[in-house]
């Protein structure tokens, strides 16, 4: 989901149109526009892109 | 990037199926363990084992928090949920899980406060919006979840709130995976690790299952493409003969885990053992609330009188768990047992891997 806005430990994030208000407590740095894996709740990580296009470029290299 | 297209690509997948029986060919049968209850779903959602050539069977482990829970467990909710004074909360799947007389959602039914809450924080706000209540939230999960209650009960400590209560029942995935080696009951060659659980906890902790018992252990994402690489890493793993510890879910799990998520499990939890349906009791395998919290444990502040459990009868969902069993070897399963009228958790659960077998109709 992606955060939208951030209220000192808590957020409110987005998929497609389905808001929530979740715990930003475990992040490091959070900004809005970032998206985060929410479980029961909390964002338990910030989703990395340049490593998910390091892995998208590994899996052409397996044949 | 979407993040979730990519993964689930039609292409990617197809090319990496071929890869996985390329990379299979010529090996003896092998078990893979997929340990997380999603990645049961989402193999069984996404077809994946018709992907795999024969040699490559999928094993499912005791990944389902609901599943591993005890009925023993479940009958002390029962017994909070009869307190007037109580509202009990929970997580959705555990409300319909069988105990030894009814399930919660039974209780519910005639007329106890029980409460399906999304998370820890609905609970809070529950108890803060009834001080004449006292809220007892179930704290049931791996360490995906146990960071998000003992973040809750930082708040309820800082917020000095004296009507919020958890019953923990949290266990730690490690040592379950480690009975299943040492037991020897079943062969695993190689795991598939939850990539949730992963993202708190990092790649260190498995270096004892790779580093000691030799076998292959690979972090793996939910979505097809993820669990597909997985299985090639660990295949390229018992291949060079050199079993480690993989990460292949970079996007998220970090190899050092999430050391905020991890300094909250420490500052309110120990670790003492912990029964696990169908597995009995692991060592060191539970997380229950320190002495700074036990203000807030259930368990301390409630007394309820010794509750008699009764064990399973015509449910395998022990044998299940360990990777013994599949849900077509049950006599009851999709006949008397169905995700409607279920006998055990396996069927309950939403990530038990006999609900996704009968959803899927493996």
């Amino acid at each position: 989901m992606k955060i939208l806005k951030i209220e000192g430990d808590r957020a409110i994030v987005s998929a497609g149109r389905v808001e929530r208000r979740i715990g930003i407590n475990f992040l490091n740095n959070p900004r809005i526009g970032d998206y985060v894996m929410v479980h029961a709740g909390f964002a338990i990580e910030k989703l990395d892109p340049k490593r998910a296009e390091e892995t998208l470029r590994i899996l052409e290299e397996i044949q | 990037m979407k993040y979730i297209d990519e993964f689930r690509d039609n292409k990617i997948a197809k090319n990496l199926a071929h890869a996985v029986s390329k990379k299979a060919e010529g090996l003896r049968p092998l078990s893979i363990m997929e340990v997380c209850g999603t990645h049961t779903m989402s193999i069984c959602n996404f077809g994946i084992k018709d992907m795999l050539p024969a040699n490559i069977n999928l094993i499912s482990g005791p990944g389902c928090p609901v599943c591993v829970t005890p009925k023993s467990y479940i009958d002390k909710a029962m017994a909070f949920s009869k307190k007037p004074e109580v509202i009990l909360t929970t997580f959705g799947d555990m409300a319909r899980v069988p105990g030894s007389d009814s399930s919660l959602m039974e209780e519910k039914a005639k007329g106890r406060h029980v409460r399906i809450v999304y998370s820890a924080l609905d609970a809070i706000e529950l108890a803060q919006k009834n001080p004449g209540k006292k809220v007892i939230f179930l704290g049931i999960g791996f360490e995906t979840t146990s960071p998000t209650v003992a973040a809750s009960l930082v708040y309820a400590r800082k917020k000095k709130l004296k009507n919020f209560f958890v019953f923990s029942g949290h266990k730690v995935i490690l040592p379950a995976m480690e009975a299943l080696v040492k037991d020897g009951d079943v062969k695993i060659d190689g795991f598939l690790c939850p990539a949730h659980v992963s993202t708190i906890i990092g790649i260190k902790p498995y270096t004892l299952i790779a580093g000691k018992y030799k076998i292959p252990c690979v972090i793996a994402g939910f979505e097809p493409v993820d669990i597909l690489q997985g299985i090639w890493m660990v295949l390229e793993q018992i291949r060079s003969k050199r079993p480690k510890v993989e990460n292949q879910y970079t996007r998220v799990a970090k190899d050092s885990g999430n050391k905020k998520a991890l300094a909250l499990i420490n500052e309110v939890f120990s670790v003492k053992d912990s029964e696990w349906r169908g597995i009995g009791t692991i060592r060191e395998s539970g997380l229950f609330l320190n002495r700074k919290y036990s203000g807030f444990d259930a368990e301390r502040v409630f007394s309820i009188k010794p509750v008699k459990t009764r064990p399973d009868t015509g449910c395998i969902c022990g044998s299940i768990l360990k990777g013994l069993k599949a849900p077509f070897d049950c006599p009851s399963f999709a006949k008397t047992c169905t995700p409607e009228k279920p006998k055990g958790a396996c069927m309950v659960s939403s990530e038990g891997t006999c609900a996704a077998y009968y959803k899927h109709r493996i």
